[in-house]
């Protein structure tokens, strides 16, 4: 009895646990040997615990002894648990913490890369940028030339990336080429891009050594990323002084589909009787299309998504012929049609593997009218695409796939010159098949190594050429890092020059870039320089790829968000130095494409008070050559410099749940001449420059977007 | 005899450790979520997280400890800036996560739940407005949905009015009857124990008198 009422007692008093009790104390260090104080240091299970102070030291009272857990918890820093045996006698524990790994402390490769996401933090645009640059007119592309690497040139759309021409930057949306990804238009006047800025969650734009996973840009890639599933239903409405459009988006009560479409018709014609135009049109730009999207979430990591896109565009437009004394006016009428049509599907296969495949068509003909010649110019893309990417441990990447796309271009020419009659047509088919494989291989977390091959054949040239592309990233420290990047990258010639000569051989651009970065929250500081070599370049002379080139150049862009409140801008500036022989060139000579300097300066203010939200960008590029036949010297004349300033404005306002945006934009405000080249008369006697149709460029819009998101309605209800 | 003697003996002391372990958490805790109420202090809100974290630690089939330590990593995103405001809602989410597997459904939770999404919000409203602010609307009217009585859910709406520009549908105009709705309902609101959740009401009187100032 007496044992048992000793036990009760011994069992009693264990419970409440007076019986055994250690000291346990020690220090707990970072990897840098300084104290970490605030961490939590406690016996798993148990109370028993202390918080570091602010030299890293902890002590308190354990009751337990015998085998026990301790662990280390800290915010940002991996949690450690250790096994260890307390006796009665006082215990010991120092460790040292390791930081645990976050987007911020892991280096991106970054040379090369221009990158706008909202997901990723390190990014040096934001989605929204794109829409609120000054000058853009809401023009990926036009956002884009304010970044340092591309080219201002106004008589042909397209990103001219660091010597390279219009050609060789390619569009890609959600891993597909697009085939063309600006409207068709007429000589000397650049066109938009077919796709609106607010489709895209991700922009990534490369100027050089960029992945194994795209090919056939000499130059540049614009890898465009579509959004996911909306945030709810919304219908929206816009009116402006060039035309009107409206589409709705409906999002599935369970949140795992959506389903939209949008509709909407331009005509420049009231605009053009207000504002006059140097050239005259004959039928103002008419452009009717539309899109309509599908995403469904299989499951928690797949997803389906449809986009499809059509439109019709239309203008005419007569220019005084340089050839003529009397007035003779030149005349060139533009039908287009365009479909684009994207399909994708990603999913997760188990745990490691991570599946992408897509399936694209596109068709795309211009019907083009002059005086003489009716001219039919199609161009179809099928493409098919698939991609595995595998995770090794907690940061590496291997990955692979192929993709294969079918081309047909054709063009037709009826015409009717000096008397006689012609009629000729061309075809070329391409099978075209690409292979690749990449790995990012972190190495520390604060340094990778991306190592990758892709192999490319085409039907069209016969040939198979493997290009090696590699790069390595290295973070300097929290908020900097550096980075290299070498690329080899082939791209089959212009079809303009296939329909006609076979020309053997495809072009190449070898890249070498070094880049230092320093990005924290409100400031972004980016320096790159550049070696590029073109060889085997389209030689029109002798139909051979004997054409070559180089370029190198310094890219500089900084960004602040914070110095002046409320004020937002970035500065980047372009130097570069190129030359090339190529097409008819008789020596190797500085492009007419590329300008020896170019600066940017893009600024943005949000005035809360107002509820406006404003901004310029202003532009300067140095003159660029122009090929002048009177002059003996070859591309040696100069333009003169090029400056733009153009202003924007964004009224916001939120009345229930209607959200409205009252825009207004307008281009080179303060009128300057803008020289982009000239054109010389067949007998040299003449010449004219070639200009923006209108100095300016006057745009007023009102956006309406109505969102239809149910706890608002309760909200609105309940007050 | 014996056995059954010994079978009580160890019945009652299990009993009674049961009892002084439950007296023993709630008197810790009634000391600890005292200690918030007047606690803004990034280091003492610290320890006072590592403080529920290892209560949670011990009391695995409580859902309070790790919704206190939760409570107190977002309290400590005010006082930090930028991307570290992630790291801490972060923290935050990791820890809700585990009070909402040991009690699903509970309004108290999706409360925090939203206030942890709003606070992602400040790391950049610009980008970010919309798709948190969202996400918190959802969070805060599952909460009012599970309690019809916890006025929690309406005092965090009115924060999220108060700090949305008014273009964007917010303004002191639309938030202060949001707080007075609140506030009424902070007068008849009976916490379920001296531990659970009593949060919010003192703020809440703050920020109507911020709301009268123009």
């Amino acid at each position: 009895m007496k044992r048992i009422l000793t036990l009760y007692v011994l069992i009693l008093l264990s419970s409440q646990g007076i019986l055994a009790q250690t000291k346990v104390s020690g220090k707990i260090l970072d990897q840098k040997k300084q104290p970490l104080p605030g961490v939590n240091v406690f016996i798993k299970d148990t109370y028993d615990g202390a918080s570091t102070d602010a030299n890293g030291n902890f002590s308190f009272t354990a009751a337990d002894t015998g085998d026990v857990i301790i662990v280390c918890s800290f915010i940002g820093f991996e949690q450690i648990e250790k096994k260890v045996k307390l006796t009665s006698s006082d215990f010991t524990f120092n460790t040292s913490m390791k930081e645990s790994l976050n987007e911020l402390k892991v280096v991106t490769i970054s040379a090369g890369t221009i990158e706008a996401s909202d997901e990723r933090k390190t990014t040096v645009l934001k989605p929204l940028d794109i829409v609120t640059t000054a000058g853009a007119q809401g023009d990926i592309v036009g956002a884009l030339k304010t970044l340092p690497g591309a080219q201002q040139i106004g008589e042909s759309e397209g990103l001219f990336v660091r010597g390279g021409d219009g050609s060789e930057t390619k569009t890609i949306i959600d891993g597909m080429m697009v085939n063309k990804p600006f409207f068709s238009s007429a000589p000397d006047i650049a066109s938009r891009g077919r796709f609106s800025p607010f489709l895209f969650k991700g922009t990534i734009f490369s100027t050089g050594g960029y992945s194994a996973q795209y090919g056939q840009g000499m130059s540049s890639v614009l890898a465009l990323e579509t959004q996911d599933l909306p945030g709810q239903t919304s219908s929206t409405l816009a009116i402006s002084s060039v035309g009107i459009g409206g589409g709705y988006n409906k999002l599935w009560k369970e949140k795992n589909a959506s389903a939209g479409f949008d509709l909407n018709y331009a005509n420049l014609l009231p605009y053009f009787k207000l504002v006059k135009q140097t050239p005259e049109y004959t039928r103002a730009p008419q452009f009717s299309g539309g899109s309509v999207n599908f995403r469904k979430k299989t499951s928690p990591s797949g997803m389906l998504k449809f986009y499809g896109y059509f439109n019709l565009s239309d203008l005419g437009i007569k220019t005084a012929s340089i050839d003529s004394t009397n007035g003779f006016k030149n005349l060139f009428e533009l039908n287009n049609s365009d479909v684009y049509t994207n399909l994708t599907y990603k999913e997760r296969l188990g745990e490691k593997w991570m599946m992408n495949i897509g399936a694209s068509y596109s068709t795309n003909v211009d019907n083009i009218k002059t005086w003489t010649d009716s001219i039919r110019s199609q161009s179809d893309m099928t493409q098919g695409r698939l991609v595995f990417t595998r995770g090794i441990g907690k940061l590496s990447i291997i990955r692979f796939g192929g993709e294969y796309q079918y081309t047909f271009d054709e063009v037709k020419v009826d015409g009717a010159k000096y008397g006689y009659n012609y009629h000729v047509k061309n075809s070329i088919y391409d099978n075209y098949s690409a292979q690749f494989i990449e790995a990012d291989i972190y190495l520390t977390p604060k340094l990778v190594w991306r190592a990758g091959a892709r192999g490319e054949h085409t039907t069209i040239e016969k040939e198979y050429v493997i290009s090696p592309r590699t790069s390595v990233a290295y973070k300097l420290g929290d908020k900097s890092q550096i980075s290299f990047a070498y690329g080899q990258f082939y791209q089959k010639p212009d079809r303009e020059y296939l329909f006609y000569t076979k020309i053997p051989g495809y072009n190449k651009a070898t890249h070498y870039i070094a880049n230092i970065q320093r990005v924290d929250d409100l400031h972004t500081l980016r320096a790159e320089v550049y070696y590029k070599k073109y060889d085997n370049l389209t030689n029109l002379i002798d139909s051979t790829n004997s054409g070559f080139g180089y370029a190198q150049g310094l890219d500089i862009f900084w960004r602040d968000k914070k110095t002046i409140d409320g004020v937002d801008y970035w500065i980047s500036y372009t130097y570069i130095e190129t030359k090339r022989k190529y097409q008819t060139y008789p020596k190797e000579v500085t492009p007419p494409f590329a300008a020896t300097h170019t600066a940017s300066l893009v600024f943005k203010k949000f005035f809360e008070k107002l509820n406006l939200s404003s901004g310029f960008t202003y532009t300067y590029a140095s003159g660029r050559p122009y090929y002048n036949p009177n002059n003996p010297d070859f591309m040696s004349d100069r333009t003169i410099d090029y400056h733009s300033l153009g202003i924007n404005g964004a009224y916001l306002r939120q009345v229930k749940n209607c959200f409205a945006v009252l825009a207004f934009s307008v281009t080179n405000v303060i009128g300057n001449d803008q020289i982009f080249g000239y054109r010389y008369s067949y007998d040299l006697q003449r010449s004219a420059a070639v200009t923006p149709p209108a100095k300016r460029f006057f745009f007023v819009g009102l956006f309406l977007s109505f969102g239809q998101n149910r706890s608002k309605e309760v909200i609105e209800n309940n007050n | 005899m014996k056995k059954l003697l010994s079978a009580l003996v160890l019945l009652s002391v299990t009993l009674f450790a049961t009892a002084q372990d439950k007296k023993k958490y709630i008197a810790t805790m009634e000391k600890n979520v005292a200690a918030l109420d007047t606690t803004r202090d990034g280091k003492q809100l610290q320890n006072l997280a590592n403080t529920f974290e290892r209560i949670a630690s011990a009391e695995k089939a409580e859902w309070l400890p790790s919704y206190y330590a939760a409570y107190c990593y977002v309290n400590m995103t005010y006082s930090t800036k930028g991307d570290e405001i992630d790291t801490y809602c972060d923290r935050a989410d990791k820890f809700i996560k585990v009070a909402d597997s040991i009690s699903p459904n509970n309004s108290e939770i999706y409360t925090l739940r939203a206030q942890i999404a709003s606070a992602r919000i400040s790391v950049n409203p610009m980008t970010r407005g919309q798709k948190y602010g969202m996400e918190s609307g959802e969070w805060r009217e599952k909460a009012k949905e599970l309690d019809k009585t916890n006025p929690r859910p309406y005092y965090l709406e009115g924060t999220a009015y108060y700090f949305t520009p008014a273009m964007f549908g917010g303004g002191k105009d639309k938030a202060k009857p949001v707080f007075q709705k609140a506030l009424e309902m902070y007068e008849t609101f009976k916490p379920a124990s001296t531990i659970a959740p009593n949060w919010g009401k003192n703020s809440c009187n703050y920020f109507i008198k911020e709301c009268d100032k123009k």
